[in-house]
C-alpha cells in the first residue's frame, strides 16, 4: 500500500488497471476500454504487460477533465471472470473505509 | 506569450539578449544576470534602456548596487509553485527601492496576478492568452488586504485604526480601491 | 473568541468568489489539474482515497456555537453526517464533492469559517493551547497574538508559494499544552527576570521522515516586533528553503543544515532592516484586535460550591469524571471541562452532526456559547460554572461525551490512516479501536494513569507518533500492514522524540504489544503514581523491548 502516487518506473507483476478519482465528486473510477471512466471495476480495461499499462496510464493522465491522479493498480482475476482489487489499498478504495462510519449514511 | 502592463496587452519594447550574442544598439534590452555582472561597466554606459534577467536562486542583493542604472528587472517563476521571486520582488521594491519596471516571467498564471501585483510586479509575461485578456478582472479580486506589501495598499490593521468619522469599516462595500 | 469585522467578512466573501471561479474553470477544463491543485489546496481541499476532503480551520481551536451548528449542517448537507477533529485544531469532512464546495464555503463564510491555507505550501492554521484565555497559568491570552499573526499570513503575497507548508503555534504558559517544539515556528509569551513580557521564538521543529525539535533563536522578542520577525523568518525560509526534494523542503532542514546560529543571524539581518517599518505593531492595532475578542460576563462565584461537594459524595461516577476531565479555571468558581471524543471502539476525533448540535445547546447553557478543540482531538467547554458541573455531566453523558478516559490509554491520538488517506501505508483507526476495546475497563485505565498513544498511518506523522509516550507508525512490508513501536516521546515543554524499540510488528499483534508494554510498566514502576512516561525515562526502553519481543 505504499502510496503509488509517484509511480516512476512501471513494473507489472500481473493484471492491472488504471484507476483515478472523478473530478466532480472524487469518486473512485477505472479507465474503461472505450477511453472513458467507470465506477465499476468489472468494466475496467485490464492489461497484463508494462507497455500496455503505460499506454493506458498516459491516455488517462491526459484526461484530467474527467479524472485526476491516475495510476496503475493491481487486480486479481478470479475463475469465472470476476475482477477483484489486487491489494488492501484498492480494496479500501473500492469498498470504502474498513471501519464503521460514525453516523448512518444519508441518502 | 502576451505581455501585460497597466492592465492591457502591450508590445514588448525590450529585446532579450542571450549569453553570447552582440547587444543591439540603442534599443531596450534584457541581459542575463551572469553576463550583466561580467560586463556591467560597459553595459551601464551603453545608450538604451537596460534590463537584467535575474535567476530566482541567487540573492537579489547582489544586483542592488546597480539598480540605479537599470530600467527593468525581470524575475523568474520556473514553475508558478516556486515562489522565490516574490521575496526578490519585495526586496527590490521595499528594501532597495527599485523604481523601474519589475517584470514577472516564466509560469505566470491568472491566479497569481493578485499576489504578483502586491509583490511589486508591474509587467507580466503571461503564459496563457486567455489569462492576459482577463488580467484586469482577475487582478482586482480583493478589496481587503491583511498585510502591507510593495503595492502600498493600506492593510486592514491600519485601516481599522485610522477610520475617520466619515469612513467606517462598513463603508468599504462602496469604497473604491 | 474573535468577532469578525467588516474587513474580515469582506475578505472571506471575496475568497469564496475567487474559489468559485477557480472551480468553475477547473470543471470546464480551462484550468488543468496541475494548475488547479495548488489553488484548491490553498482552500483546504484535498483528494483522498474515496472523495475530496475539506479541511476547515478552527483558529486557535475556538468555536462559537453558531459555528459548531454550521459545521453540523455542513456535515449533514454536504458530507455523511460527521466530521473529524484533527491534531492541528482543524475539522475535516471526508466525503465532499468538488462541485458543491463553493456553496459549502459560502455557507461557512457566513459564520466566519473557511479552509484558507489549511493545506498547501503556505502558513497553516495557527494553533494554541486549547485552554488559551482561561488557563490559570498563562501570562495573557495567546489567541490575540495568534489572530494578529493569522491575519498577517492570510493571502500573504510573498508567502503563498513557499518550499513547503509552515506551521506556527503560540503559547503563553510555561507548561506547554500546544506542542510548541514540533512546529516550524513557535512563539511562547513569557516574562524575563526583569518582568518584561515578550516572545521566545523557536524554529525548525517538525515530525515526518526527519523529526526535529524546534530551537530557540530569539529568547525575548518584544511584542511590537512579532509581525516583522515572523516576516523575516518566512522571508529567509522562502528564499533559502530547499525546493529540489520534497522530503528536505521544510524549514527544519534549513535550520539543521545552516545551524540554528547561522539561521538566526540570517533572520536577524533581514529583521533589522524591516522592524521599524510598516510591520511595527502600534498599541492601537493590538488594542483593536484585542477589542474584538469577546470574553464571558463571568459571574462572581466562589470556588468549591457546596453543590459540587455534595454531588461528588453522592455519585462516584460523577466524582471520577470530575477528577479526570475537569480542570482549574483562571476565574474563581469556574472550570474547564474536557470532552472525550474517544469512545470505546470509535474513531478518535470523530463527532456526529447530532452530537455537534446537542453540544452546541449545552455550550449555550453552560459555557457562554463557546467550545474549544484540542490537538489531542478532544473538545472542551471552557467556561463552566463549577456549580453547573453535575447537571452538565448528566447531559454530556446522554450524548456520549462524558467518557472518563481523558489522558488515559484509550485517549488515543490517531490520523485517519489508510481507511481514508491517499498518503497512508497502513490503517490506523482499527488499531486505535482494538486498543480501546482491550483497555475498555476504566479502572484498569486509571490504574495505568496518564499514557498517551499516538498513531500515524505513514511517515508524514499526522498522528504525531514521534512524541507519543507510545508511538505507533504504520509501514508496509510485502503488501502487509506492519507497525513500528516507539517509546518515550513527549510533546510538552520537555519535548522528546520517542525511541524505536524493535522490528515492526504485524497488524494483528499491535494491541497485544500495547498490552505487553502496559504490563511491563506495572511491573517496573517504582510506586503506583510513577507515571508511565517517567518509568520509561528511569528504566530506559530495554526492559520494554525484552518484554515485547520475548515471544515474537
Amino acid at each position: 500500500m505504499t502510496s503509488p502516487l509517484d509511480q516512476k518506473k512501471i513494473k507489472i507483476a500481473g493484471p492491472v488497471v488504471v484507476t483515478a478519482n472523478r473530478v466532480g465528486d472524487g469518486a473512485v473510477v477505472y479507465r474503461s476500454p472505450d477511453g472513458g471512466w467507470t465506477t465499476e471495476l468489472g468494466g475496467a480495461a485490464i492489461v497484463i504487460d508494462a507497455d500496455s499499462a503505460r499506454v493506458l496510464a498516459e491516455a488517462a493522465a491526459g484526461d484530467d477533465l474527467h479524472a485526476i491522479g491516475p495510476y496503475i493498480a493491481p487486480v486479481k482475476l478470479l475463475p469465472g471472470g470476476n475482477v477483484r482489487p489486487g491489494n488492501l489499498r484498492e480494496l479500501i478504495r473500492r469498498g470504502g473505509p474498513t471501519i464503521e462510519l460514525p453516523a448512518p449514511l444519508e441518502s | 506569450m502576451p505581455l501585460v502592463e497597466n492592465g492591457q496587452i502591450v508590445q514588448d519594447r525590450y529585446t532579450y539578449v542571450g549569453d553570447e550574442e552582440p547587444i543591439p544598439e540603442r534599443v531596450p534590452v534584457i541581459v542575463p544576470a551572469q553576463r550583466f555582472l561580467a560586463e556591467a561597466d560597459a553595459l551601464i554606459r551603453r545608450d538604451g534602456s537596460l534590463g537584467v534577467g535575474w535567476p530566482n536562486d541567487r540573492r537579489i542583493g547582489e544586483l542592488a548596487p546597480w539598480l540605479g542604472h537599470l530600467a527593468l528587472v525581470a524575475l523568474k517563476f520556473p514553475k508558478f509553485r516556486d515562489g522565490r521571486a516574490y521575496s526578490q520582488a519585495r526586496l527590490l521594491r521595499e528594501t532597495y527601492r527599485f523604481r523601474g519596471t519589475l517584470r514577472a516571467t516564466g509560469d505566470v498564471l491568472r491566479d497569481q496576478f493578485h499576489f504578483l501585483i502586491r509583490a511589486g510586479f508591474d509587467s507580466f509575461e503571461v503564459k496563457k492568452p486567455a489569462d492576459a485578456h482577463a488580467f484586469a478582472e482577475a487582478a482586482n479580486r480583493y478589496s481587503v488586504v491583511y498585510q502591507p506589501s510593495a503595492d502600498g495598499r493600506t492593510p486592514a490593521l491600519r485601516r481599522r485604526v485610522t477610520a475617520t468619522a466619515t469612513e467606517s469599516a462598513d463603508a468599504i462595500d462602496t469604497a473604491k480601491r | 473568541m474573535y468577532i469578525y469585522d467588516a474587513f474580515d467578512r469582506r475578505l472571506l466573501a471575496e475568497r469564496v468568489v475567487d474559489f468559485r471561479d477557480q472551480v468553475s474553470r477547473r470543471l470546464s477544463g480551462e484550468l488543468s489539474e496541475e494548475e488547479f491543485k495548488p489553488l484548491r489546496l490553498m482552500n483546504g481541499v484535498y483528494l483522498q482515497l474515496h472523495a475530496y476532503m475539506l479541511r476547515i480551520a478552527i483558529p486557535y481551536g475556538t468555536l462559537s456555537t453558531l459555528q459548531l451548528r454550521k459545521l453540523a449542517e455542513i456535515a449533514r448537507k454536504y458530507d455523511r453526517g460527521y466530521g473529524h477533529f484533527t491534531t492541528r485544531q482543524n475539522i475535516q469532512f471526508h466525503w465532499i464533492k468538488l462541485a458543491e464546495l463553493p456553496d459549502a464555503m459560502a455557507e461557512l463564510a457566513a459564520v466566519g469559517m473557511h479552509g484558507m491555507q489549511t493545506s498547501g505550501n503556505n502558513v497553516r492554521n495557527i494553533t494554541t493551547d486549547q485552554w488559551a484565555g482561561v488557563a490559570p497559568d498563562e501570562i495573557e491570552d495567546p489567541r490575540i497574538w495568534a489572530e494578529l499573526i493569522r491575519q498577517h499570513v492570510t493571502l500573504h503575497p510573498e508567502f503563498s508559494f513557499m518550499p513547503r507548508k509552515f506551521k506556527i503555534a503560540v503559547g503563553a504558559s510555561h507548561h506547554d499544552r500546544a506542542a510548541l517544539r514540533i512546529h516550524d515556528m513557535a512563539l511562547r509569551l513569557h516574562r524575563n527576570a526583569a518582568g518584561e513580557a515578550g516572545f521566545e521564538v523557536m524554529v525548525g521543529g517538525g515530525l515526518g521522515r526527519t523529526p526535529y525539535l524546534a530551537q530557540t533563536i530569539k529568547p525575548l522578542l518584544p511584542k511590537r516586533d512579532v509581525l516583522s520577525y515572523v516576516e523575516a523568518v518566512l522571508r529567509t525560509y522562502n528564499q533559502f528553503g530547499r525546493r529540489d526534494n520534497i522530503w528536505k523542503a521544510r524549514i527544519k532542514i534549513l535550520v539543521h543544515d545552516l545551524g540554528a546560529e547561522a539561521f538566526a543571524k540570517e533572520v536577524e539581518a533581514e529583521w533589522q532592516s524591516i522592524r521599524d517599518g510598516a510591520l511595527a505593531l502600534e498599541p492601537a492595532m493590538v488594542a483593536d484586535i484585542a477589542g474584538r475578542f469577546r470574553y464571558p460576563n463571568y459571574a462572581t462565584l466562589d470556588d468549591g460550591p457546596p453543590e459540587l461537594a455534595a454531588a461528588r459524595r453522592g455519585d462516584r461516577a460523577f466524582d471520577v469524571w470530575l477528577s479526570n476531565c475537569v480542570t482549574n479555571h483562571k476565574m474563581l468558581g469556574y472550570a474547564i471541562a474536557t470532552l472525550s471524543l474517544k469512545p470505546e471502539g470509535g474513531t478518535p476525533g470523530d463527532c456526529t452532526a447530532a452530537q455537534m448540535d446537542k453540544l452546541a445547546d449545552l455550550a449555550d447553557r453552560y459555557s457562554f456559547g463557546e467550545v474549544r478543540v484540542g490537538h489531542e482531538q478532544n473538545l472542551a467547554l471552557p467556561h463552566v460554572a463549577q456549580r453547573d458541573l453535575p447537571a452538565l455531566w448528566r447531559e454530556l453523558g446522554a450524548i456520549g461525551l462524558a467518557r472518563t478516559n481523558v489522558n488515559l490509554v484509550s485517549d488515543i491520538i490517531s490520523c485517519p490512516g489508510l481507511d481514508y488517506c491517499s498518503l497512508a501505508n497502513a490503517r490506523s483507526i482499527p488499531i486505535a479501536q482494538e486498543i480501546t476495546r482491550r483497555f475498555h475497563d476504566l479502572d484498569r485505565q486509571r490504574n495505568l494513569g496518564r499514557l498517551h498513544i499516538n498513531i500515524s498511518g505513514c511517515i508524514n506523522a499526522c498522528g504525531h507518533h514521534h512524541v507519543g509516550h507510545i508511538g505507533i507508525l504504520g509501514v508496509e512490508k510485502n503488501g502487509e500492514e506492519f507497525y513500528q513501536i516507539t517509546l518515550g516521546g513527549k510533546a510538552d515543554e520537555n519535548a522528546t522524540l520517542g525511541t524505536l524499540i524493535g522490528p515492526a510488528v504485524p497488524y494483528a499483534q499491535v494491541a497485544d504489544v500495547v498490552e505487553d508494554i502496559a504490563a511491563a510498566y506495572l511491573d517496573l514502576r517504582d510506586k503506583p503514581n510513577e507515571l508511565f512516561i517517567d518509568t520509561v525515562k528511569r528504566v530506559g526502553i530495554e526492559p520494554f523491548r525484552e518484554r515485547v519481543y520475548a515471544a515474537r
